[in-house]
This record gives C-alpha cells, sequence and structure tokens, in this order.
C-alpha cells in the first residue's frame, strides 16, 4: 500500500478507484491491485475500517471482549489491505463522481479531478432516519453516532441514557455499551409484535444462517443486563434547552421515564447519495423499505463502469460487504481485461457461495425489524428535514394545496433536502410522508434527484481546478 | 378521441402560461408534459426576473413582463417568491463604466429608461460587499428574482383551476394532421385532438418544428449553476459583471446562487446534465474576485438545466410559417424566465385574435428560412 497525502500526488488516471475503505472497499481494492490494476482507494476517515471497523488499529479499547470479536475480524482485511499495491488517501473526499467516470477528490482545501476506468462504490450505509417529536434537542443522538464515540474514543455519554428503536445494530451497540460498563436506564423495544408473525416463515433459513447463534447470544446477554421494554408503539423526547425525559406509550399506556441522553436506531439503509447524483438507477426494496442502486449479479450500476459493493447496494453485513468488494474487485478486473471473464466467473463462485449462507438469515432479519410506518412518517408536529426546519404537517399541506407530487418539486416550496446534508438525513422521511400524504407508494412518489457535489466543497477548493482547454462560451444569464 | 380547443406541448413556464392565459380567454386547454411541470429549464434555473441588459428586441416584452411580476399575485394567486430588489451590473474599471454609459444611452434612444448608470457611491450603497476596485455599474431598479419551480407551480395550478387538463409523466410520441385537427399520440396510447397547437417544448421543440417542415438552428445546452451554505446577510440585489459572466444573488435564507452561463453537458434524449468543475471552478474564481466575503462559503450543491438556444439568441414566438394552427414558444436560453408570464399571454392573445399590440415580428420563425434561402 502507498500512503497519498495531498492531491497533487495523485495520478490523472487510474485502472480502478473505490471509495470508502469500509469491509467492501478494502476486499475489493486488495483484489484489484493483485490482479496487477493500478488502483486508488479514497477514504474520509483518516485511518481504513469504515464504519463497522472504524478505529480497527487505532482505538484506545484493547480489552478484544468490549467490541466483539466480529469487529477484529477487520484486522485480517486491514492487514491484507496495507501489504496491497494499491495506493491509499486517507482523509480526502470525493465529492463529485460524474457519469462519464470523472473524480472530484479534496483534501486540506485542495482539489484535483482524476479519471479512473473503474469505480468501486463502497460508501456503505446510513442510520435510518428516526423521527420522532423532539428529536433534535440536545442529548438526543443516534445510537450510530455514540458507537463512533466508543469506537474511536473509548467514551460512552454521561448521565441517564436510554436506548431505543430496533433492529440488529441495536443490540449489539447495547452489547458494546453494557461491555464497556455503561449501564441503560431501558431499552425500548420497538420492533412491531406483528413483524414476529410475518418473520417465522423465513425461520427455517435463518436457523441456518449464521447470524444466529451469534444474535441470540447478543439479545440474551443484553436482557439479561437491562431493562427491555419491548412493545413500545409512540415515543416522544421531551426537555427545554436540552432532553429531559423520554414519553412512550406501551399497551396503549403513556409512560415517562427521565433521561439525558436518547439513543435512537431503526436499522441502517444504504448510503445512496453518490449513486444517485452520478446518475446511477435507483430500485426501491418493499422489503428493506429503502431506496438502492439498481445493480447486476457483479454489482453494476446502470452507469458504465461504475460498481457499487457492500452495504450501500443493500443492507447485508459486514462480512458479506467483504465478499461483494471480492466479487467487484474481479468484475473491475474483468473490465480492464487484465483476467477473461471465465477466470472471473470461477473465482467468483466459491465467494458466491459463502455470500449465500450470508443470505440466508437476512429475510428473516428483514422482516422482524421493519419499522413501523408510525416511525417512518414526520408527524404534524415533528421535523422530517432538520436543516431546514421543516414539519410533517408543512409537508402534508403542500401535498394537498399546492398539487406537490414527489420530494423534486417539494424542494422549491419548503426547500426539504436542500440544507447541508443534502437530504441524507431527511429523504426517506420526506417520501414516506409524501406517499402516506398522496395515498400512494414511497415508490410512486420517488426519491430526491441528489446533485453534485455530494459533499460540500468550498469555493476556495474549486477555484483551484485548473482552467479548461475548450475556451469557455458564456453568456448573459437572466 | 378526447378534444379541447388547444393542445400544448411542453409543462415548462411558457408552456403553462400559455395555458392559463388561454383558459382566462376561455379556451378548452390540454397540456401534456412528459415529466412534470417545470422539471427542466423553467424549474430549475437562476430565477432572475431580469429587464437589465436584454437584447433590444426582447425590450419591449421583457418591460410588458416586469408589469405582471409586480402584480404576480393577482395573476396566478401566489407572490411566486418574487423579490423586487433590482439587479445591478458591476463596473470594474473606466472602461467597463463606459460600456454601461453607452449601454443606457442606446436604450434612451430607442425610448427606455429602465437602465442607469450609477457611480461608486450609489454601488457602495447597492453592494456593499463588492470587491474595492469595483468603480460603479448599471442598474435596473424594477428589476429582482423569483423562485422558479414554485412560480411554474403556480401558473400550473392556476391553470387547471381554471380548467386546462394538465397530463404530466407522459411523452407525446407523434403529431399528425387530419384536416384541420392535430392529433397526438401519447406514449400511453392515448390519442388527444386540437385545432390549435402551441410549440412549448423547451429544448425539445426543435424536433416539433422540424416535423413540421421548419427546421431551425437550435441547440440543447446545460447552463450551470451553484448555491452554498448559508451566510450572513450582505446582498439584496442580483448581482452580474459588465465584463466578466456572473450571475449572484443572495436569497433571504442566507444561501447563495452562483451562475452565469457557464454550460456543463446536455443530453435531452436521456433528460440529463453533467456538469464541468473545470467551468465552475472559472465562475468560482470570478466570485472570489468581486466577493472578497466569499472566500471560505463552501458550495452544497451544483447543477444545470437543459434548455433551448436560438443560433441568434433570441426566441421563437409566433406563429408556424408552415403549418396553420401551429404556434411556436421557444428557445428562450438563459432569459425566459422573466419573458414567461407575457409570453403566455401573446400567445393566447395570437390563438384567440390572430395578432398582438407587442413586436414580435423579431421572433418569428420565419427568420430562419429567410436565412437559409
Amino acid at each position: 500500500m502507498t500512503p497519498i497525502a495531498h492531491v497533487d500526488q495523485l495520478a490523472k488516471t487510474y485502472d480502478l478507484v473505490v471509495i470508502g475503505a469500509g469491509p467492501a472497499g478494502m476486499a475489493a481494492a486488495t483484489l484489484a491491485a493483485a490482479g496487477g490494476a493500478s488502483v486508488l482507494l479514497v477514504d474520509e476517515n483518516p485511518a481504513p475500517g469504515g464504519q463497522i471497523y472504524r478505529g480497527i488499529g487505532a482505538t484506545p479499547l484493547k480489552r478484544r471482549a468490549l467490541l466483539g470479536e466480529d469487529y477484529w475480524k477487520g484486522e485480517e482485511l486491514t492487514n491484507a489491505f496495507a501489504a496491497s499495491g494499491a495506493s491509499y488517501f486517507p482523509g480526502a473526499t470525493v465529492w463529485q463522481l460524474a457519469p462519464d467516470v470523472e473524480l472530484g477528490i479534496s483534501s486540506g482545501g485542495r482539489t484535483a479531478m482524476i479519471r479512473a476506468e473503474q469505480v468501486v462504490m463502497a460508501t456503505g450505509a446510513l442510520e435510518r432516519p428516526f423521527p420522532i417529536k423532539g428529536w433534535t434537542l440536545p442529548g438526543v443522538m443516534t445510537a450510530g453516532a455514540a458507537q463512533i464515540l466508543l469506537k474511536t474514543s473509548g467514551v460512552t455519554v454521561d448521565g441517564k441514557v436510554v436506548l431505543a428503536g430496533s433492529g440488529p445494530l441495536l443490540w449489539l451497540i447495547a452489547a458494546q455499551y453494557l461491555e464497556s460498563g455503561k449501564h441503560f436506564d431501558a431499552i425500548l423495544d420497538t420492533t412491531p409484535r406483528a413483524n414476529w408473525s410475518a418473520a417465522i416463515g423465513q425461520l427455517p433459513r435463518f436457523l441456518a444462517s449464521p447470524y444466529l447463534a451469534k444474535g441470540l447470544k447478543l439479545v440474551a446477554k443484553v436482557r439479561r443486563r437491562a431493562r427491555v421494554i419491548s412493545g413500545v408503539t409512540a415515543l416522544e423526547a421531551q426537555g427545554e434547552g436540552h432532553l429531559a425525559c423520554v414519553r412512550y406509550t406501551k399497551g396503549g399506556k403513556v409512560h415517562e421515564i427521565e433521561a439525558d441522553h436518547l439513543l435512537l436506531h431503526q436499522g441502517v439503509v444504504p448510503n445512496i447519495n453518490m449513486a444517485s447524483a452520478s446518475g446511477c438507477e435507483l430500485e426501491y426494496d418493499p422489503l428493506q423499505l429503502t431506496w438502492r442502486p439498481k445493480l447486476d449479479e457483479w454489482g453494476r450500476t446502470s452507469v458504465e463502469g461504475i460498481t457499487v459493493a457492500g452495504d450501500g447496494g443493500g443492507i447485508a453485513g459486514a462480512e458479506a460487504a467483504a465478499e461483494r468488494g471480492r466479487i467487484a474487485g474481479l468484475a473491475a478486473l474483468a473490465a480492464l481485461r487484465r483476467i477473461s471473464s471465465e477466470e472471473r466467473d470461477r473465482r467468483a463462485a466459491p465467494i458466491r457461495a459463502v455470500l449465500g449462507r450470508y443470505d440466508r438469515g437476512r429475510a428473516f432479519l428483514d422482516r422482524l425489524y421493519q419499522p413501523t410506518q408510525q416511525f417512518r412518517v414526520a408527524g404534524d408536529d415533528t421535523l422530517a428535514c432538520r436543516c431546514e426546519e421543516v414539519t410533517g404537517g408543512q409537508i402534508r399541506n403542500a401535498v394537498k394545496t399546492l398539487n406537490i407530487a414527489g420530494p423534486n418539486q417539494l424542494k422549491s416550496f419548503l426547500r426539504c433536502g436542500m440544507g447541508p446534508c443534502q437530504g441524507r438525513l431527511c429523504g426517506l422521511t420526506v417520501s414516506e410522508t409524501i406517499a402516506e400524504a398522496r395515498g400512494t407508494s414511497v415508490e410512486a412518489v420517488g426519491y430526491y434527484r441528489l446533485r453534485a457535489p455530494v459533499k460540500p466543497i468550498t469555493l476556495a477548493e474549486l477555484a483551484t481546478l485548473d482552467m479548461s482547454e475548450t475556451e469557455i462560451k458564456t453568456v448573459a444569464r437572466g | 378521441m378526447p378534444g379541447s380547443d388547444v393542445l400544448i406541448v411542453g409543462g415548462g413556464l411558457h408552456g403553462c402560461s400559455a395555458a392559463l392565459h388561454l383558459a382566462m380567454r376561455g379556451a378548452s386547454v390540454t397540456l401534456v408534459e412528459k415529466d412534470y411541470s417545470g422539471r427542466h429549464a423553467s424549474g430549475v434555473n437562476a430565477g432572475g426576473v431580469r429587464s437589465l441588459g436584454r437584447h433590444l428586441a426582447e425590450v419591449p416584452l421583457s418591460l410588458a413582463s416586469m408589469e405582471l411580476w409586480h402584480r404576480i399575485g393577482d395573476l396566478v394567486d401566489d407572490d411566486c417568491g418574487f423579490e423586487n430588489h433590482g439587479q445591478v451590473k458591476l463596473a470594474e474599471s473606466e472602461a467597463d463604466l463606459e460600456k454601461c454609459r453607452a449601454r443606457a444611452e442606446e436604450l434612451r434612444q430607442a425610448g427606455f429608461d429602465h437602465e442607469e448608470v450609477i457611480d461608486e457611491d450609489e454601488l457602495r450603497e447597492l453592494v456593499p460587499a463588492a470587491a474595492p476596485h469595483v468603480v460603479g455599474g448599471l442598474v435596473s431598479r424594477g428589476d429582482g428574482a423569483a423562485l422558479p419551480f414554485r412560480t411554474v407551480q403556480a401558473f400550473r395550478n392556476k391553470a387547471e383551476r381554471l380548467g386546462a387538463q394538465i397530463v404530466e409523466g407522459v411523452a407525446v410520441e407523434q403529431i399528425r394532421r387530419q384536416g384541420r385537427i392535430f392529433v397526438a399520440r401519447l406514449s400511453d396510447g392515448r390519442e388527444f385532438m386540437a385545432p390549435v397547437l402551441i410549440n412549448a417544448a423547451g429544448a425539445w421543440a426543435g424536433r416539433i418544428a422540424r416535423d413540421f417542415g421548419e427546421p431551425v438552428p437550435m441547440e440543447a445546452v446545460a447552463p450551470m449553476l451553484m448555491i452554498t451554505e448559508r451566510r450572513p446577510a450582505f446582498l439584496r440585489p442580483v448581482v452580474g459583471a459588465t465584463s466578466r459572466t456572473l450571475s449572484f444573488k443572495q436569497f433571504a435564507n442566507g444561501t447563495v446562487l452562483i451562475g452565469g452561463g457557464y454550460l456543463g453537458r446536455a443530453d435531452p434524449d436521456s433528460n440529463r446534465t453533467i456538469l464541468d468543475y473545470a467551468k465552475l471552478g472559472a465562475n468560482a474564481r470570478t466570485v472570489r474576485e468581486l466577493f472578497p466575503v466569499m472566500r471560505d462559503a463552501r458550495v452544497v450543491r451544483a447543477w444545470a438545466g437543459i434548455e433551448a438556444r436560438m443560433a441568434d439568441g433570441i426566441p421563437v414566438l409566433g406563429p408556424s410559417a408552415t403549418e396553420d394552427g401551429l404556434f411556436h414558444s421557444f428557445g428562450y436560453s438563459l432569459h425566459g424566465f422573466q419573458l414567461g408570464p407575457i409570453c403566455g399571454a401573446i400567445i393566447a392573445e395570437l390563438v384567440s385574435t390572430g395578432r398582438t399590440n407587442l413586436p414580435v415580428e423579431p421572433f418569428a420563425i420565419g427568420r430562419f428560412a429567410r436565412h437559409a434561402a
């Protein structure tokens, strides 16, 4: 691995640029570099690992059990990547990926445009927005943010802590917190009871999944050591200037619990911003209730030369992400004519077999942890778009009175999704809320058409770009 | 087969404005838009409501449209986000200032006085954040800016309230003539007929003109825009420059819009545009030089719309030269937004009465046939 520290050390072109140094990105880069391709891996973080293996090799937590054995699988991937021939640019932001496979990369206040024959986007997942009343109060954060605090700094949040939501990651984070000695005042489980009957048909396949034993152990451990309140059907954060209490409904009765911190989580969804801004066609996944890029069996998108690997193409977990990274690496080598399509297929077969095993439990987990509509749609007084402070009530009103068909039309009236987060935190909520108001499906309503830059870039950075050689044709603009 | 008095192809501002004005005159109207109203040029432009710096032929139309803009709420029941803080063109040198004086004089000779030269003192009052080297400028005080998509939607909704039928998400596949009637077949198989056809299809309008035997020199272009995160308030008018290309505006919420007509690439077949960041880099350099206050501003979004630009830079507006009952309204690229309200009214007038009091001869489609001959 050759580290890169400044944009002026970048080559003008690479065979393959991989975006994101999580399991999928590291695996794709390692495999493609071993196959002789010139590979650049670009990542925003200072060290490889992505979210799941964040801080691997750098975390101050040395007690391995604390983060769970799975976390340390990242070491193997990281070591293999470190030994590879790939170039590695940490602390750098890919702010644009054009459909003609031109990339804009920024670091340290400078920016450069480079080209790649092939791009593997391994941009991973984001936590699904969890719009409840009061979720913008200081003291309320996502469980994932609390986990990052733990992995990178070895600290937990202070005071009385309530964890609320649903999903495998919720239990993992709970276990990690408990392991580090942090007590929860309550865990409010919002998994709808009805989901169990929907999921039960998938149980036989799940029984053969490597996730089962792991998952059961995790949940049992958390239940032993924390007060878990199941069947929560409504949630609200209350306080003046800071969270003071969490109000929840269970069995039709409203309860209150004092809290300094509320950690919210209801699963993760693919981070599709870059794929969408690059023009990759999206599709709606009615089971995972989210948008994802439309991919073929190699992870190839509708845009020539752009492939997606890992959770950014659909949630399947870290181990599966690494395997999908290898599949994408093989596809890239074949597209670069470094291997034949026969060799690609042959080498992919055992990887696909492993992937098949990880897939076994997925449908069960997806059904069981499918969040209910009331936690996906913003209530009348609940903020849907946090950047522009737009409530669910305002969205419903705009749909009714202004003939608003979808999220792109809404932008001009309410500025939803036009703030600095570019719709990352509200995209799903806004689509769900419009769909509900119009009495139609999220798929029919569609998603934000996202724009470059995928991450903000300063005018000063932009101004460092070389002028194009073709003469700039300009006209006065009205 | 459903029929109406008028069939409009294209749900941009010009199509929707024509639909509204025709509906106000009592005509039955069907408008077909392949995406949704305001999806392209009309909905995603800089929103400049500008008479400043217009082609001389457009000035009468622009001034008439400005009157409609100043009472836009009466017309469409929505203020369209219109704000009247003027538009200013900065002069960066004595030579620039001389150009401004010449322009104002040229207009005065033609009988117009809406553009005024301002000295450095007044310029600093209007645009205090301009760089120290700026020496004055040209101002049009009646100008301003509005919110593009909101405006199109307001025209569209008002037209619909007055009875116009708006068909969205379905493309017109083919238009044929059956005697005096136009018959349009849509991509979902439906057919609509009308004795009057209005071609307001923007970047796709050239195809319709060609199909009726009057090809025009039109290209699809993709002017790029950027918007920054919120900044403390520093600017009210829309600002351009005399010898550089710039369109620069701060919204009430603090975000700053940066344009200037730098072109990306347009692909009308796929509805997509590709941005050219090297050109946006040049745009960023202009802003840094003219507004030092913007140096550390972060761009949160850049985009481009697909627009139709005519070879001679002014639109096609008026009856077809080959086909009775066909009217054109397209090719407004980079300056069509402000003209939207009046051009819809002109089309409605031409359709209903066969004439208009505004001078539209310079925009006749026949001008290209003459050149070809």
